[in-house]
């Protein structure tokens, strides 16, 4: 039976929450598990805030997946309204309801309102399907990038996320029985009200250090050679000490490693790294800047710095 | 009858002192604080303190200014005592300013220019000398920033702080409801028809929602820009308060975000926060390091939303322009339109051959003085309308930064 639809129960301990991320195949820090953990237990939205590309969606992924819920996702964007937030009416539906009580002659114009807007004629968007009761219990309800949406949603989002309730006014407050599991995201491209982060658990997810880089590499990238993972997370690692205008995420050395493995490369050479800089660098500037001689001085470095280390355990 | 008649005077001279101290105080107040205190009761100093601050006080900043302002005026313990028997000459006698912490605007609102006026002649003057003629406003918007004198200063001050900027109004994904709006609302169609029975009515409608773009403004407050930069503060200041989404940098040697400063509603308080905070005024400039920070570290957060940037600077780099060209180029792209405001372009014969200047000509959209009232007030003419991205004016700086490369 596939893993994802098997439900499991909630972590008890921080420990537990490292290893069902880990179940996920996610490699978390202590620092995030806490704060999930804490989320968790209390029943509160955790906020997520780092670069992007450090694996901040993939935390509402994998818990969705691991806890067997179902995922909810909303991808904020500038002008993101409740229509496509959290509800919106079924407008040809209604208008056939009342053309058909036209037809039977039915001129009850009260009776009429009532059942047009019923809740039958309701479409549900992410937000309001959160607060939804499910057989396998509440979902995780992602809200990505919310720094794109732009401040009046953020205030709307107050309410749901302390009440747990949603106000349609045709219908009057609809609320959680249990609330759903909220992960909020941000890129900060720009500051997030106070008030939100309140009432929010926070987590800064930054760049894994080498050996979780590794790590994650060796589950999410099996077939990459040893040498080869090991060697693109020196060189991805010495790339983040410089002076960048983006730095490579964690997204980017996956992509990297993959595009590595399919060239059948078993380890770097400063050829490969000139061919392939554009799956790690993304802006202009940076790719000049790094290609050619500073791209060789860096894998010098990095192979340096490898065979000191393989020296160190031999000794050892 | 009379003891409350001075009373009353004296409560409508503490109103207009408030006033010329900056405080928006109308006549409705200076009554309702007669009656506040009329049912308070002149007993208690405390009490009529919290009466007068609880009338005149509408926001929180203004709070430091109404303490100063109280305490100058009622300063004598037994004042409420005297303030029955007393005549006005009295109590002016008391309000000579003292002491180094007291904001300068109080103290002018009090009666500095001569000692021998009442504190109704002194509040009288302040407010004839910010309504100027019109010759003399005239005057005013042309004269060069640094060559004003300490009225004049004060005058520009008040007439940058009415000052409005107008931004091009962009597009949004909300709505809102419109007679001529192109697309249907069918939610209020809806409701519309349920009013008649079902039968369906007018189509409401609605249309996009537009909204101003972030504004970035990046100010330099090196040596070389000194008098020039007081008052532009003054220009932040009336801009960031007069609209949502406005950030301010300065930058000399180091680049500092003053944003939540200037939103301080009080002009003086702002500017002292400011002034707290940024350690590089009157130093040096390193323009290319400078850009280097703020792309790295706040274009993504302040840009995102297609800023329009003003840049202000003279464009004397104290690093010859290393690595300028190519931040600016960087800046340039992330923003949607990038404008230059540089003094030194009131001189007839400015040419653009600082290599500071040679570096970042190529990368903007335009290029204005300012140096002037005028200058500052042309800006919302320049921002309004929403056309061609790079300013039709700009081929002769590119044509004169070509031909000093040249030469």
């Amino acid at each position: 039976m596939p893993r994802a639809l098997l439900s499991r129960a909630l972590p008890g301990s921080v420990e537990e929450t490292l290893a069902l991320l880990q179940a996920g195949d996610y490699v978390a820090d202590r620092a995030l598990a806490t704060a999930l953990f804490l989320a968790l237990k209390l029943n509160r939205p955790l906020f997520l805030e780092g670069e992007a590309g450090v694996g901040k969606t993939e935390v509402a992924k994998v818990l969705a997946g691991t806890l067997g819920r179902r995922l909810l996702r909303l991808q904020c964007y500038e002008g993101l309204d409740i229509a496509s937030a959290v509800y919106e009416w079924n407008y040809p539906r209604q208008m056939i309801a009342i053309r058909l009580a036209e037809a039977a002659g039915d001129r009850d114009r009260a009776a009429l309102e009532k059942d047009i807007f019923a809740r039958d004629f309701l479409i549900e968007r992410p937000v309001l399907q959160a607060l939804e009761p499910r057989p396998e219990g509440p979902p995780v309800l992602l809200i990505d990038e919310l720094d794109r949406a732009d401040e009046p949603f953020e205030a709307f989002l107050l309410e749901v996320l302390s009440d747990w309730q949603v106000t349609v006014p045709e219908l009057g407050t609809i609320r959680a029985e249990e609330p759903p599991l909220v992960i909020l995201t941000s890129n900060r491209t720009r500051e997030i009200h106070d008030a939100l982060k309140r009432r929010c658990f926070y987590a800064w997810v930054d760049y894994p250090g080498a050996a979780r880089e590794l790590e994650i590499l060796r589950r999410k990238a099996p077939g990459a050679p040893e040498r080869l993972a090991a060697e693109v997370v020196g060189f991805v690692q010495a790339l983040r000490r410089q002076d960048l205008f983006k730095l490579p995420g964690v997204a980017e050395t996956l992509d990297w490693a993959q595009a590595l493995v399919q060239l059948d490369k078993l380890e770097l050479s400063p050829e490969t790294i000139n061919d392939t800089l554009g799956t790690l660098l993304k802006y202009q500037d940076d790719i000049a800047r790094i290609q050619g001689s500073e791209a060789a001085r860096i894998l010098t470095q990095v192979r340096t710095e490898l065979a000191t280390a393989r020296l160190g355990q031999e000794g050892a | 009858m009379t003891a409350p008649s001075r009373l009353l005077d004296n409560l409508v001279h503490f109103g207009r002192a408030l006033r010329a101290a900056g405080l928006p105080v109308g006549p409705g107040q200076v009554l309702r604080a007669v009656e506040a205190v009329e049912a308070v009761g002149l007993g208690d100093r405390r009490d009529f303190y919290w009466t007068l601050h609880a009338v005149f006080v509408t926001r929180r900043d203004q709070r430091e200014l109404f303490d100063q302002a109280f305490h100058l005026f009622w300063r004598n313990p037994q004042i409420l005592e005297r303030m029955l028997d007393l005549l006005l000459p009295t109590v002016r006698a008391e309000l000579q300013p003292q002491g180094p912490d007291l904001s300068r605007r109080v103290a002018d609102a009090f009666g500095r220019p001569d000692a021998g006026e009442s504190p109704r002649d002194a509040a009288e003057e302040v407010t004839i000398d910010a309504t100027l003629t019109f010759s003399a406003e005239e005057r005013l918007q042309t004269l060069d920033f640094e060559k004003m004198t300490a009225a004049e200063v004060a005058a520009a001050k008040q007439a940058i702080a009415r000052m409005r900027l107008s931004l091009p109004e962009v597009r949004t994904r909300r709505s809102e409801p419109a007679r001529a709006g192109r697309r249907a609302d069918l939610r209020a169609t809806l409701r519309r028809s349920l009013r008649t029975g079902g039968a369906l009515v007018e189509i409401a409608r609605r249309r996009p929602r537009t909204r101003h773009p972030p504004l970035v403004v990046l100010c330099d407050i090196s040596g070389s820009m000194g008098q020039y930069s007081r008052m532009l503060l003054h220009f932040l200041h009336a801009v960031t308060n007069d609209r949502d989404r406005v950030h301010c940098f300065l930058f000399g040697t180091r680049l500092s975000n003053i944003t939540r400063h200037l939103r301080t509603r009080d002009v003086d308080l702002a500017l002292e926060k400011v002034g707290r905070t940024v350690q590089d005024w009157s130093g040096g400039t390193r323009i290319g390091q400078c850009l280097h920070e703020f792309n790295r570290v706040w274009s993504r957060r302040v840009l995102g939303q297609g800023a329009l940037v003003l840049l202000i600077t003279d464009g004397l780099d104290r690093d010859a322009a290393e690595g300028l060209s190519a931040e600016m180029e960087r800046l340039h792209r992330s923003c949607r339109r990038l404008i230059w405001l540089n003094p030194l372009l009131r001189w007839e014969g400015f040419a653009p051959k600082a290599s500071g200047v040679r570096a970042m000509l190529p990368h903007v959209d335009d290029f204005r003085p300012v140096h002037n009232l005028r200058s500052l007030s042309q800006l919302a003419a320049v921002l309004a309308p929403a056309g061609p991205r790079r300013a039709p004016g700009m081929e002769r700086w590119l044509g004169d930064t070509a031909r000093t490369e040249a030469a």
